[in-house]
């Protein structure tokens, strides 16, 4: 078996040289579905960062007994569990913000990079390393969220954290806000990505 | 020799390859996990629950007096009371919360009540605004929906949800394609029929069980 990467490397692999969104170009969906205002993204991301660092903590606690061809159903059975958890308090103290996000939470069960994250480090790794990688990689899914988010709501409202900030006569450009900006600026922003570090 | 030493290792891995042992560990973190979520719920069941109802009471104005009547202060001093209501129809017992409605004056501006019936994805939890009399939807707002993004939590958006203010509790509402036309009629959300139907079938059925007891409970506080 290869050398597996050290906590080090796999805390800063995830933030840019593996970005979960603009490298491996996982977890789209709420990418593109909750990205029109920073406050959601925000939301999302801490989301993201409790469940994967829960999911990866417990998966790399039980490897051992991990029985390859059963691991999945462990991995989702772990992961349903925190997500229903963080969707309850999402209820129970941020009941707005719940409802604005509305299914996207539950539906981080089925995000990919969770699942990638326990099957590639947790499943392999001691439980340290497990936990520096899902933090790595969820500070690069938040940045990820928050880039395309920090666009779409300045361009699309003229606010950023539902504060004013370009000038009175900035016609928002409302398909910013709609899906089809979710699209347009991630698309644009992946370009930009790949440009700089092909030139490199 | 060989033969016995082939029967122990059948019989080992007969013992290691029922599919109980296979999934001890599935078996043993499902209920941790169970216990783990049945904590949370216990915990913020009720915080949850009252973040519900004070939405409930936030909606009432809107619901009852029309969305613009509803931004007006003065028409915000509604009184809200909590009434539970148990309905017996062909043997079987339904409760409902109704929240009562006066104004300053004593005087009864309507009812809601939250409902909740299976959506396409999961349950359908919504506020219906009656008129005094029971006879009118006064306005409609969905609570709690996890339907399709984008297909059937259409269901919440204000455009869809006018359509029933006004209509008559008469008969009831039906589910039409491509634009209603008669009075009963419901336009679907396109794309999401099943979604459409579950708030019209809601709908219904709340609206036949609480009329008669809603119309006696608002003659009774008349007279």
């Amino acid at each position: 078996m290869a050398e597996q990467p050290t906590a080090l490397e796999r805390f800063v692999q995830g933030i840019l040289p593996e970005n979960p969104v603009y490298r491996q170009l996982i977890g789209l969906c709420p990418i593109l579905a909750i990205t029109n205002s920073m406050q959601a993204a925000v939301t999302m991301a801490v989301a993201v960062t409790f469940v994967l660092v829960c999911a990866n903590a417990v998966i790399s606690l039980i490897r051992p007994l991990l029985k390859p061809h059963l691991r999945i159903v462990i991995f989702t059975l772990t992961i349903a569990t925190f997500v229903t958890i963080a969707d309850r308090v999402l209820a129970a103290y941020l009941y707005q913000m719940s409802k604005t996000l509305g299914p996207y939470i539950p539906l981080i069960i089925v995000n990919c990079l969770i699942i990638c994250r326990c099957e590639v480090c947790a499943s392999k790794q001691p439980v340290f390393t497990a936990v520096s990688d899902a933090v790595g990689q969820s500070i690069g899914y938040g940045l990820a969220l928050a880039s395309i988010a920090c666009v779409r709501e300045v361009l699309g409202t003229g606010m950023f954290f539902g504060m004013r900030v370009m000038p009175a006569a900035w016609p928002d450009w409302s398909v910013m806000v709609l899906p089809p900006g979710g699209f347009i600026v991630f698309g644009l922003l992946l370009g930009t990505a790949n440009w700089i570090s092909n030139r490199r | 020799m060989v033969e016995q030493g082939d029967n122990t290792t059948r019989k080992k891995n007969g013992f290691r390859n029922n599919y109980i042992v296979q999934a001890w560990l599935g078996i043993v973190l499902a209920l941790v996990f169970g216990i783990a979520l049945s904590t949370v719920q216990a915990v913020l069941g009720p915080v949850i629950a009252t973040n519900k109802i004070n939405e409930t009471k936030e909606k009432v104005p809107e619901l009852l007096l029309g969305r613009d009547a509803g931004q007006d202060t003065e028409d915000r001093q509604l009184q809200i009371t909590i009434l539970p209501m148990t309905v017996a129809k062909s043997g079987i017992q339904k409760s409902y919360n109704v929240f009562e409605a006066k104004y300053a004056d004593g005087t009864l501006a309507g009812w809601v009540t939250k409902v909740d019936g299976q959506g396409y994805a999961d349950r359908i939890e919504l506020l219906l605004g009656l008129n005094p009399s029971a006879e009118e939807i006064t306005g409609l707002y969905i609570l709690d929906q996890k339907e399709t993004p984008g297909l059937g939590n259409k269901i919440v958006e204000e455009r869809w949800r006018d359509q029933f203010t006004l209509k008559k509790t008469q008969g009831s509402l039906r589910v039409v394609k491509g634009g209603a036309k008669e009075k009963d009629e419901i336009d679907s959300v396109s794309g999401a029929t099943i979604s459409s139907n579950s708030v019209v079938d809601i709908i219904n059925k709340t609206v036949a069980d609480l009329k008669q007891p809603l119309a006696v409970a608002a003659r009774k506080q008349k007279d």
